[in-house]
């Protein structure tokens, strides 16, 4: 039985491929590890326990379907790049925000 | 008066229901039509061959403005603008209007003339507009692409949800005594002992449904109003299109005014509005296939294409948003793209409110209130000019000429 | 005569095995897909640097799924493929794409539309929780990425994939915390359906007798409750009423969640085709010819997105539709293929809808439990919309048929459109109304069929 691998505030638990290239990525500014092949779901979500705050006030979300049918995973790049996180591949230098816009979105250049 | 629960009743069986007046047409005109003849004492049958709101009063942008209309509409603009503002009060409800404000905004400087000439012109009928250059419209909003050189604010005009203000007058006039029969279409009027005698099909049992009878006729039928018009002798070029609607994923609630392009290049025209939930909807530019006679109008994948790409211009802060839905409706233009408004040129107690050419959302209201008057009173303090259907008498007798 | 436009949305079992007709017959069709990689969602590949065997990842299957890639592996080179790529629209002949945010039109001669279908969805209270998935959610994490949705998982629906997933959840190592299907043990009215694949049935069997074994909870007939949890944390457990009508709690930080398939129909939608109800599974499905025709000219339809018949009966679909659409055209050799073929390949369909019959008896949609689920209930997830709310809008306000809800409520209106609210949506309002769930109809399909950045950038 391969051994599980889960990093503390992670919610995804890694149950093998575990010898993979580490990348490296920050989530809301945080420095965080993922595995060169993950979904970008699965980087955030190993490290993690979220990937965007749902617009209507209740709450995390996490995502749902993971086959890009729900559209319940999208982040947002802090260049402003928009990631459906279940079919994007992690790449090295990701900044992935899991936070809504401030109201003053138009003003930004 | 309270509210029966549940949904609308449908017309079953064929009996002879009697009115002083009988609207067809379940749109925002044609409902609030209903309502407001009701609170002026009439008593009121609604017709409606679908759902009440259903056609181009509910998929409409929502816009709720006065500017841009030719100044003869202004008084009639700015009555239905009162309505708007009043809906919690008639009707309980709000229907989601946001007195935020409409921006009209240009890509030329010929166009910003204009603005600043209509600005002169509306002021008497107390259309306040404030002009604006390039740098204030980015000071006041962001937003906005480097191809914007000015803007024109009615500040106390807005946007409402056209999903909900169709069917907030239907539930509004229905508890104000009126007989509101959804899913009844019209087949034939008669005229009768002075009367009109409307024949029905009900849709859902799929028979024959009620006879109403009434001695005034209020046809308020959208794209579809020339059947009736043409059975009175009285046919109008109309044709109808479809609307090329979309509205985007939600963002924090930032842009107040609804915001319109003003330019002579329909592929530009773009108009947008933020709902308090967040999502961007928008419309504009080349307009879609509507088929008035199966019910169906469509958005056409180009159209949708190039709007995203005019939303960028207007924009480049909407950029990095994502369309989720699109959708059309089915809208009656008339050939001199003026509507069809006021008594008939031909027969007593039939009156025409149709034909609004993509414009009549934020006239609805007012619409409806006027056309109460009319039909209760003989005369509106908000008449119509250039809207009369005798101005096609010429092309009538030239149908009738042919024929 | 220039050459017929051939084109193929999706890589799954269906889309691969039409690819491969139209191949055959000397064609070079174009393939669109969504994803990185072929095999659909039952089949998906996982990344190039991962190194788990056949075996491990398809278990029974593995022969099945080594097949379908090796197929499509070869046939690569003739092919037009374009995969990361979205249908997002079909009008006047023509598919709409996009691709790397470039959007372009693609006219066709015949459309064979193979887009699968998504685990069918059931509200719960707090199923908008983080730690909620769908089982194939579940299933792809395991599959696709090696991980398991949590540290302690709960399984909650009905039908094959729960206790299939289930199973791989155990067999990878992670921690189970129970197994709850809404369905009772099955009716001996499902029973002739189910042994038209008698080794399907066994298969079935043998999986719950591991659960069994390996001492995880296993409730059947049971009725979930509650997703219990907080919004910053997400779920924390699921809180279910035993058949005997005792509640129970099991702690989880993660539930898998699914009630059999839904069929993806957007593109059949939006191409015009007729749709029909069907009875067995509750739900509107495209109307298509024994052989896979829509209503709509030129438009062809194979797969779960069609009818739910699984990865086998997809790829007997898809080739027969691919046939049916060169006899339509003329085009020989398909021509005399579809002549030599397709009764036989209309057998093993038909015997694989006595089966997808008898599923549909033996794991029922317990459109009861929409019925009654609770007014505080979350049902749309991307709206954030009640029961409660949505009821009311059926009720007081009128919204009697789905459309007319959704206009009201906004249930439907979000990102998804309705992929996962719009079943129970449609049970909900009909309880409501006390009308037919067919009577209520179904949520309209309107472009894009996912969304679609602003920044698209048009190609001719």
């Amino acid at each position: 039985m391969p051994s599980a691998t889960a990093i503390p505030g992670g919610r995804f638990v890694r149950l093998g491929e575990t010898a993979r290239r580490a990348v490296h990525l920050t989530v809301d500014g945080r420095p965080v590890t993922a595995l060169e092949g993950d979904t970008l779901l699965v980087a955030v979500l190993a490290n993690g326990g979220h990937l965007r705050h749902s617009e209507f006030g209740d709450g995390v979300r996490s995502g749902f379907c993971l086959m890009g049918a729900c559209q319940d995973c999208w982040v947002r790049g802090a260049g402003g790049e928009r990631w459906r996180a279940c079919s994007t591949p992690v790449a090295e230098g990701m900044a992935v925000l899991t936070q809504l816009p401030e109201a003053t979105w138009p003003r930004r250049d | 008066m309270s509210a029966p629960p549940g949904p609308m009743p449908i017309a079953a069986t064929p009996e002879t229901l009697r009115a002083d007046v009988i609207v067809v047409g379940g749109g925002l005109v044609g409902a609030s039509a209903a309502f407001f003849l009701r609170r002026r004492g009439l008593s009121v049958i609604l017709l409606e061959r679908g759902l009440v709101g259903q056609q181009a009063s509910g998929t409409n942008f929502g816009n709720v403005r006065r500017q841009g209309r030719a100044l003869a509409q202004l008084p009639l603009a700015a009555r239905a603008r009162d309505i708007w503002g009043q809906l919690p009060a008639l009707l309980d409800e709000d229907a989601e209007f946001l007195d935020s404000g409409h921006l009209r905004v240009c890509y030329s400087e010929e166009q910003a003339e204009d603005f600043a000439r209509y600005a002169v012109d509306a002021r008497p009928y107390g259309l306040a507009l404030e002009v604006m250059g390039a740098a204030e419209l980015r000071r006041r909003y962001g937003l906005f692409g480097p191809e914007v050189l000015a803007g024109s604010l009615a500040a106390v005009d807005g946007h409402a949800n056209p999903r909900l203000a169709g069917p907030a007058f239907g539930r509004g006039a229905r508890r104000a005594g009126a007989t509101v029969l959804e899913h009844t279409e019209v087949l034939r009027v008669e005229r009768e002992g002075g009367d009109f005698l409307v024949h029905t099909k009900a849709h859902v049992t799929g028979g024959e449904g009620p006879r109403c009878r009434a001695p005034q006729l209020l046809v308020a039928t959208g794209a579809w109003g020339n059947r009736i018009a043409s059975a009175f002798g009285e046919p109008v070029p109309i044709v109808a299109h479809g609307p090329q609607m979309g509205v985007t994923e939600p963002l924090p609630y930032a842009i107040g005014p609804a915001i319109g392009v003003t330019t002579k290049n329909v592929a530009e025209g773009m108009y947008f509005r933020q709902v308090k939930r967040g999502n961007i909807v928008f419309g504009g530019g080349p307009k879609g296939p509507a088929y008035a006679d199966r019910l169906r109008a469509y958005v056409e994948p180009a159209n949708t294409l190039n709007q995203l790409q005019q939303l960028r211009r207007l924009a480049p802060a909407l950029g990095g948003l994502q369309l989720i839905r699109t959708w059309s409706g089915i809208e009656g233009y008339v050939q001199d793209s003026k509507p069809v408004l006021g008594p008939s040129a031909k027969v007593d107690g039939l009156y025409y409110a149709f034909g609004f050419c993509g414009e009549g959302f934020a006239i609805g209201p007012g619409i409806g209130d006027s056309m109460a008057e009319l039909i209760a009173t003989g005369q509106t303090a908000t008449p119509y000019p250039d809207s009369h259907i005798g101005r096609f008498a010429a092309c009538q007798e030239q149908a009738a000429t042919a024929a | 005569m220039a050459a017929p436009r051939l084109i193929v949305v999706g890589a799954g079992p269906a889309g691969v095995r039409a690819a491969e007709a139209l191949v055959q017959a000397g064609l070079r069709p174009i393939v669109i897909d969504e994803g990185r990689r072929d095999g659909g969602q039952i089949y998906r590949r996982q990344p190039d640097n991962f190194k788990r065997p056949y075996a491990q990842l398809y278990g029974s299957e593995a022969a099945k799924a080594q097949a379908l890639h090796h197929a499509f592996d070869t046939l690569k080179p003739r092919l037009d493929y374009r995969p990361e790529t979205l249908a997002w629209n079909i009008s006047g002949g023509a598919l709409h794409v996009i691709r790397d945010g470039r959007a372009q039109a693609l006219p066709y001669d015949a459309l064979l539309i193979c887009s699968g279908a998504t685990d069918r969805l059931l509200p719960l209270p707090g199923w908008h929780r983080a730690g909620c998935y769908s089982l194939g959610a579940a299933q792809i994490a395991l599959k696709a990425q090696a991980c398991a949705i949590g540290r302690r998982v709960a399984f909650v629906g009905t039908g094959p994939l729960l206790y299939l997933v289930a199973s791989q959840y155990l067999k990878a190592g992670a921690s189970l915390a129970a197994v709850i299907d809404t369905s009772p043990a099955a009716p001996a009215a499902a029973l002739p359906g189910l042994l038209a694949r008698p080794a399907l049935l066994l298969r079935g069997l043998g999986l719950i007798a591991r659960l069994r074994r390996a001492g995880v909870p296993l409730l059947r007939g049971a009725t979930p409750l509650r997703v219990e949890g907080d919004a910053d944390n997400g779920a924390d457990a699921l809180v279910v009423r035993e058949a005997g009508g005792r509640e129970r709690r099991f702690s989880c930080d993660a539930v898998a969640m699914g009630y059999h398939l839904r069929a993806e129909t957007q593109l059949a939608d939006l191409a015009r085709c007729d749709f029909r109800f069907d009875d067995a599974s509750r739900q509107w499905l495209p109307a298509i010819d024994a052989d896979g025709r829509a209503s709509a000219s030129g438009v062809y339809l194979a797969g779960d997105g069609a009818r739910i018949l699984g990865a086998d009966g997809a790829e007997a679909a898809g080739r027969l539709a691919a046939l049916a659409a060169l006899h339509d055209l003329g085009l020989q050799p398909g021509a005399g293929q579809y002549a030599a073929e397709h009764k036989a390949l209309r057998a093993r369909l038909a015997k694989m809808e006595r089966f997808r019959r008898g599923l549909a008896l033996a794991f029922p949609w317990p459109q009861a439990q929409a019925a009654t689920l609770p007014d505080e209930a979350v049902v749309c997830r991307c709206e954030t919309i009640t029961a409660g709310e949505l009821r009311r809008c059926a009720t007081e306000l009128g919204g009697s048929e789905l459309n007319r809800a959704k206009a009201f409520s906004r249930v439907g209106m979000g990102r998804c459109q309705g992929r996962y609210c719009g079943h129970a949506g449609a049970e909900i309002v009909a309880a409501a109304c006390n009308a037919p769930v067919q009577q209520v109809g179904r949520l309209r399909g309107q472009a894009p069929v996912k969304p679609l950045p602003l920044d698209v950038e048009v190609v001719q």
